[in-house]
């Protein structure tokens, strides 16, 4: 037993130093600034969230001069599709998919409005901004009340209404040929 | 042959070369290029106030063979295309591994790299059948389709390079258009037969499918084969991106929906003859069509004519490669007389693509994603085609 032990650890040892071995030596590590031109990926534990809060009646104004135009005043949609209402659709003939009534994690909210919009101009908003306007729509769908404010330690602990709305993929696993 | 050549040596002068108009040159040689002006397939998309994302459709009812022109190639973009020049483009691998790495496409051309012909398809590829009214035509109804060669180095080698700390199990995909556009890939399919394409049909990628770096994921929806790639975070945790939980997941008549719906299932069409389409006269044609699956190598293609009270087999091109367009045909003859055609794949996991009807009675029809029921079309007597909803 305490000879397989060691054999065992020696093994994930050699594997760990494997590991560490590059084969082709290429590339360089990323410097800082080639990290912060990648988007920041938020993870619905919150991970990669930015310092900075924002308030609903902050998040009233950005969405007025940033969202409006094509969300409509009251994110009822125009352009861009409606982002309000829709609870308790889901199971009707003609659900209405929005943040509100669909959207499984609020981190996505803020993960999406900070990398692709608005649509004409991806990336304007600071993050403080985005803040906000995830606010002020998670407001408009009723989940968070007037005085609640928004940051990297509050958003990832709202729940969202359709949180439990998921199953992983249940078609038949058929055997699914290697093929490379 | 030597007889005939024998025979045939004295040619009277008149007919050897001289004709009654002398002939005419060409056109000269060129450096890129293009297409008969007779040829005239090009994809189609709706219009939209807002033209840098929706679908572009290929035309597959003018499709021949199994490879898509990658002028042709369906698009579906978010953000518009963007402009990149390859000397400036890197891709970072960063997140839980050993050693994150900042690459330029010289560096990553540099590695042993394979050649794979795949089809390429959108998870939302016909979803306007889940409707009423099905599809008029072929290229709007199945045109989120295409199939390429695309080379390109394995993902597998490149995270090996890093050294994926233990407890990852996710690698989140972005791409440097202007939305950033993110997928969480799990990291078996990275270690299996994920590619990092940087060509495609013989010459670089087009920028419109990615230039210079695309993910290629074999067999999963387009959304997944993340274009203009330029990171790969390696995480223990999806990050439910928006085109993962809004988008791209299958809602289904209880109320709850399916997610991370990854492989596209066999499905095939029948392109020609097809919706809006004309025969001109009696007589006989070659049916023809198309079958795929995510899952592996299309094994027979069956056909009906008659409304899909029976079926006959249909010849296959070769060679069948797994997760390609495979082009079937049929000799078929038409006498003037009202045809109802459709054909059905089987792949080689034995999985026989369905009905419509046996797609809805299962998923009802706010699914929107990964549609692949069999479609009809009629071929009327006067030889004009129609779906079957006209």
């Amino acid at each position: 037993m305490w000879t397989r032990s060691v054999v065992v650890l020696w093994l994930a040892a050699a594997v760990r130093l494997a590991a560490q071995s590059p084969t082709y030596g290429v590339g360089r590590p990323p410097t800082p600034e080639e990290i912060r031109g990648l988007g920041s990926a938020i993870a619905p534990d919150g991970e990669g969230l930015p310092e900075g809060s924002g308030t609903v009646a902050a998040g009233r104004e950005v969405f007025a001069a940033q969202c409006s135009r094509c969300h409509g005043p009251n994110g009822d949609g125009n352009v861009g599709p409606v982002l309000v209402g829709g609870q308790g659709t889901l199971r009707s003939p003609r659900p209405l998919k929005t943040v509100g009534s669909y959207w499984p994690y609020a981190t996505t909210l803020w993960d999406y409005i900070n990398r692709a919009m608005p649509f004409d101009q991806p990336g304007l908003l600071k993050p403080p901004e985005v803040y906000a306007a995830v606010a002020y729509i998670l407001n408009l769908n009723g989940i968070i009340r007037e005085d609640h404010v928004i940051d990297a330690t509050s958003l990832p602990k709202i729940v969202m209404p359709n949180r439990n709305g998921f199953i992983p993929d249940p078609r038949p696993k058929t055997r699914n040929r290697k093929t490379n | 042959m030597g007889a005939a050549a024998g025979a045939g040596l004295l040619v009277p002068y008149r007919d050897a070369l001289a004709l009654d108009t002398p002939g005419k040159l060409g056109t000269p040689l060129g450096p890129y290029g293009e297409r008969s002006p007779f040829e005239k397939a090009v994809r189609w998309r709706r219009d939209t106030k807002t033209p840098e994302t929706g679908s572009s459709f290929t035309p597959i009812q003018d499709s021949v063979g199994t490879l898509t022109p990658s002028s042709l190639h369906y698009e579906r973009h978010h953000s518009g295309i963007p402009t990149i020049d390859p000397a400036q483009h890197r891709l970072v691998i960063h997140g839980l591994v050993e050693r994150p790495l900042s690459l330029s496409m010289e560096e990553i051309r540099r590695l042993p790299s394979v050649t794979r012909i795949l089809f390429l398809e959108c998870g939302g590829n016909s979803g306007s059948e889940w409707a009423d009214k099905t599809g008029v035509d072929v290229q709007r109804s199945y045109g989120l389709l295409s199939g390429s060669e695309w080379t390109g180095v394995p993902l597998s080698l490149l995270l090996a390079e890093v050294g994926v700390k233990p407890g990852a199990s996710w690698v989140i995909a972005e791409g440097a258009d202007a939305c950033r556009m993110e997928r969480s890939i799990p990291l078996s399919k990275a270690m299996d037969n994920s590619l990092l394409a940087f060509g495609q049909n013989g010459e670089a990628i087009r920028p419109a499918q990615g230039y210079p770096l695309r993910l290629i994921n074999p067999g999963w929806e387009g959304n997944t084969n993340v274009k203009w790639l330029h990171s790969l975070k390696v995480t223990n945790q999806a990050y439910m991106a928006r085109d993962e939980t809004a988008k791209y997941t299958e809602l289904m008549p209880d109320g709850k929906a399916w997610i991370f719906t990854y492989e596209m299932d066999a499905k095939s069409v029948i392109t020609f003859p097809s919706g809006g389409q004309t025969l001109p006269r009696r007589g006989p044609y070659e049916l023809t069509g198309l079958a795929w699956s995510g899952r592996g190598t299309i094994e027979r293609v069956e056909v009906t004519l008659d409304g899909g009270r029976s079926w006959v087999n249909a010849r296959l091109h070769e060679p069948r490669l797994p997760i390609a367009l495979t082009r079937f045909r049929l000799p078929w003859r038409f006498d003037g007389r009202e045809a109802v055609i459709a054909s059905r794949a089987i792949d080689d996991t034995g999985y026989v693509q369905p009905t419509r009807e046996a797609l809805i009675a299962a998923r009802g029809t706010n699914s929107n994603y990964h549609f692949n029921g069999i479609k009809f079309w009629i071929v009327r007597a006067d030889g004009t085609v129609t779906n079957v909803d006209a």
